[in-house]
């Protein structure tokens, strides 16, 4: 297996941490004048998002993680496994547990291209565009000519989620959401 | 996006640079301490276990610091001096490191550590603004002051790391990291060596000088014994320097100060590369 000395960390690099896949955030060599060097690194647990600190000792080497960040679509789930497609043209498929996109479910829209981080082949996160366009399925009749000011409701879109939108929204409306906030940002 | 020929640091930098070498300078003038110059590169090199040397092809090493020189100078009979210029450090690189580094090193003729620490708290206080420094033991700031040098490195790093703001002088290190200071005469546990840590930064490492040839022979075999234990190059000991401290050190305590640190402290910058023209990858 591929490994890595302090000396090669840079921003993006792949490694296993105490047995989970990270990516490195930041490295930092340290040397006391009359003392010995190190390396202060700042590490994203790719598993669970946790950012992890480390003092390593400069000159030592740490695994290599085979993760792979691939742009894939969403197809459909079957109530157990979330179904991606890659875009590349082969059609090829993989499945993704709860586990795995329990946090985007909200976001989850047929169609849609999503970052899937495979480790070992196996999906162990899936990171949503930044915006996306949902169906408002659910919310009270829209007020027509509401202008007022920072008034909102709440609207249930067509992946299950309820986000605050303006009194003028109707059912049917397409909305474009902020996925990293979960905010409302205008009609599409 | 800068060229790539383009210096790193601002022409503001290059300005700020020029003030500070010319108020460095002034405070020794104003207080008698002689500039000299000497070889930055020579036949010798220091066995310290963590300062690694660049070596030249004719086996002659860039100098990592002035010190063997100028103690050499002092034994030959020069009053209290300084050195203002370029050393360089093998390996060294990063947001506070660079391989070739300004380095301000200067020994006082009759002053202890503690004389010497009044002195470099002044010339901080000139360069940025008074402010106290606060003396922090080493056994106060690790912990402790025996156990594994690796661990004790790391703990000692990480609570400088944690220490915050403000300006320090870590003193009473452990024996073991003496260096070349004399040992403590009350207490033989701890060394005669302080450094300045201004705001988590290393700035100064100053020490009692320590003039017995014998025990500074000793302390260098033990270095290249744990170099060759270790499967690291050992250059071969200075004997010029050991025959200097044979006729004899006059009582004296010097310091090493890092000018482009203390540039960067001034200027509020957050690395080297901000107040240098030309850092490694530039250069």
């Amino acid at each position: 297996m591929a490994s890595y000395s302090t000396n090669e960390f840079r921003p993006g690099l792949k490694v296993l941490l105490e047995g989970d896949p990270c990516s490195i955030l930041e490295n930092e060599f340290v040397k006391p004048g009359k003392g010995q060097a190190f390396n202060r690194v700042k590490f994203r647990n790719l598993k669970t998002g946790r950012v992890w600190e480390r003092t390593i000792k400069s000159g030592l080497r740490i695994e290599a993680a085979d993760v792979l960040e691939l742009d894939m679509e969403y197809l459909y789930t079957d109530g157990e496994f979330w179904h991606f497609m890659k875009t590349d043209g082969s059609f090829e498929q993989i499945a993704a547990a709860e586990a795995t996109v329990v946090d985007v479910k909200n976001w989850l829209k047929e169609q849609e291209v999503f970052q899937v981080t495979l480790w070992n082949d196996t999906p162990i996160s899936v990171t949503p565009p930044n915006f996306v366009e949902l169906e408002v399925a659910e919310t009270d009749p829209g007020l027509k000519g509401d202008t007022a000011q920072g008034a909102t409701k709440p609207a249930t879109l067509s992946t299950g989620v309820t986000v605050k939108v303006p009194l003028f929204i109707n059912i049917g409306d397409i909305l474009r959401i902020d996925t990293r906030k979960g905010e409302y940002v205008s009609r599409a | 996006m800068n060229g790539f020929w383009q210096p790193s640091c601002s022409l503001d930098a290059l300005s700020a640079r020029a003030e500070l070498l010319r108020t460095l300078r002034e405070f020794f003038v104003a207080r008698e301490v002689l500039e000299v110059q000497t070889a930055t590169l020579a036949s010798h090199t220091v066995t310290d276990i963590n300062i690694e040397s660049l070596r030249v092809q004719d086996n002659s090493f860039l100098q990592t610091s002035p010190e063997y020189q100028l103690k050499r100078l002092l034994a030959a009979g020069a009053p209290s001096i300084y050195q203002l210029g370029p050393v360089f450090r093998a390996g060294e690189a990063g947001r506070l490191h660079n391989p070739e580094f300004t380095l301000l090193e200067w020994y006082r003729l009759g002053f202890d550590d503690v004389m010497l620490m009044a002195e470099v708290a002044e010339l901080v206080d000139l360069v940025l603004g008074p402010q106290p420094v606060r003396l922090l033991p080493y056994r106060e700031l690790v912990g402790t002051l025996t156990g594994d040098r690796d661990v004790l490195d790391l703990a000692c790093a990480d609570a400088l790391a944690r220490l915050g703001p403000g300006r320090f002088f870590v003193t009473e290190y452990p024996a073991q990291q003496a260096a070349l200071a004399r040992l403590n005469s009350a207490n033989p546990e701890v060394a005669a060596r302080f450094e300045l840590v201004i705001d988590g930064v290393e700035i100064a490492n100053g020490y009692h000088e320590l003039g017995d040839a014998a025990e500074l022979r000793r302390r260098f075999q033990d270095d290249c014994a744990e170099r060759v234990s270790t499967g690291h190059f050992c250059p071969e000991l200075d004997e010029r320097f050991l025959a200097a401290m044979e006729a004899g050190l006059p009582d004296c305590a010097g310091v090493a100060l890092g000018v482009d640190r203390l540039l960067m402290l001034k200027m509020g910058a957050s690395s080297l590369a901000e107040v240098m023209p030309f850092p490694v990858g530039v250069a």
